[in-house]
């Protein structure tokens, strides 16, 4: 599967996705800005992204841990996730996601 | 302002900065740690106290916060001193040799050896990234509460939906000419009963409560006048204001440590893989915050970096002893330092 990332710039990234991995971990590897403090356990909103282009209706709904986390993060929208909490899967080949402002 | 002298200071008590003492005190260096948090612990505390983790060797399951009770615990017989709520700002070399590490409280740390065991940095507020904020923080933009006294008669607005949020708003709202919470959800991850008092204090009048999110800072000379907020319903509108006080949580930047003239390489210290000494003889990088061929960033290696560290902290600081290497389980003499013979 595909992820295709936008950048703070702007810039976009098409990234190797891998099953089982989390969206947070991807962009991480692959050198992206996203700072993941906590490491991916959900407790400090740092792997902010917007899940773009009619993809976050086809997420998988953000649990109570989530949603409370994305109490921490900034410029919060509706389409707002934390990266660490979604899994790559085939379904999701070609997700669009940005990185958020830090 | 106040000097102290001592063998090692190490900046960041965080799992690793605690086992460094411990490691240091088998080896009777006397050691000061310095952290920006007001408790030890560093993101064990900071960030998943009660989180579990399971790969510490010998304790199967343990949460941030215990792996702290339990190394405070360890270092106890070692007595180190804490010096809490300081950022480690400034590391002079003195013609002694010797090493002075300021704080921003203005204290300072003479010693031969400097440990940094900071891991991502300094904990700092989360700055909403809001055009042109800079501009007024410390004016009419704080991102904590020191002095209550100093915000009244303000008309101020406070963002967040944590327990910082609502407890300032539940605490501030006496004493502010007028003050509104806003915050980008009705629902909010602070504790259900500050919940329920800002909920009462909204419905008598006392506060407002806009869901919103803030876009845009209107005043001049840091001088805040008001901002801009925007939801999906009402699009965007201005609320006056002459205070904001947003309340994100706590983010990790490396902070003053950049500019110690350490090698630095994408904020990470190298370090040399016998002694984790920096290129700068006399500092150490243990922890997160060193880098070399094979790291890892696990509690587990930084206690093992911390061990090494500490053999050649001891010829810094001794040159004319003799390190004698014994272990804990026969040495009567470090059973004695540890209390228990």
């Amino acid at each position: 599967m595909k992820i295709i990332a936008t950048d703070r710039e702007g810039a976009e990234h098409t990234l190797k996705g891998r099953d089982g991995w989390t969206v947070m971990e991807i962009l991480r590897d692959a050198g992206l800005p996203i700072a993941a403090e906590c490491g991916g356990a959900c407790a400090c909103a740092t792997c902010h992204v917007y899940v773009e282009d009619g993809w976050y209706e086809k997420l998988a709904k953000p649990s109570d841990a989530e949603i409370d986390m994305l109490d921490m993060a900034l410029a919060v929208e509706p389409n707002s996730r934390l990266s660490c909490q979604l899994t790559c899967a085939p379904e999701l080949d070609g997700i669009q996601v940005k990185i958020a402002p830090e | 302002m106040s000097t102290i002298e001592t063998d090692v200071a190490i900046i960041g008590a965080g799992p690793i900065g605690l086992f460094a003492v411990f490691e240091l005190g088998l080896l009777d260096l006397k050691a000061h740690l310095v952290d920006i948090l007001d408790r030890p612990g560093g993101q064990c505390t900071e960030l998943y106290p009660e989180k579990p983790i399971y790969d510490i060797p010998g304790l199967p399951v343990v949460t941030g916060q215990e792996l702290t009770d339990r190394l405070l615990e360890q270092v106890k017989p070692f007595h180190p001193t804490f010096h809490l709520n300081q950022m480690a700002s400034g590391l002079e070399k003195l013609p002694d040799g010797r090493w002075k590490l300021s704080t921003d409280a203005d204290e300072h740390i003479i010693a031969p050896v400097v440990v940094i065991a900071a891991g991502g940095g300094s904990f700092v507020p989360k700055r909403p990234p809001i055009p042109g904020i800079d501009a007024y923080e410390g004016k009419s933009v704080h991102y904590a509460v020191r002095k209550m006294e100093e915000f009244r008669g303000k008309n101020i607005l406070i963002a967040g939906g944590g327990d910082s949020a609502l407890d300032w708003t539940i605490n501030l709202a006496p004493i502010a000419a007028k003050l509104t919470l806003v915050h980008h959800r009705d629902g909010f991850r602070a504790a259900q009963h500050s919940v329920n008092q800002m909920r009462e204090l909204a419905a008598h009048g006392k506060i407002n409560f806009e869901v919103a999110s803030v876009k845009a800072l209107h005043g001049d000379g840091g001088h805040l006048h008001a901002v801009t907020l925007s939801n999906p319903e009402k699009k965007e509108w201005e609320h006056a204001c002459n205070t904001f006080i947003p309340f994100f949580g706590l983010t990790i930047k490396l902070g003053p440590i950049a500019d110690f003239g350490l090698n630095l390489t994408e904020n990470l210290i190298g370090v040399d893989t016998a002694k984790f000494q920096s290129t700068t003889p006399g500092i150490f990088a243990i922890g997160d915050i060193n880098t070399y061929a094979g790291k890892l960033k696990l509690i587990l290696s930084g206690f093992h970096e911390a061990a090494l560290m500490a053999q050649e902290a001891f010829h810094i600081c001794r040159p004319n002893e003799k390190l004698r290497f014994q272990y804990t389980t026969s040495s009567s003499n470090l059973q004695k330092k540890l209390g228990v013979a």
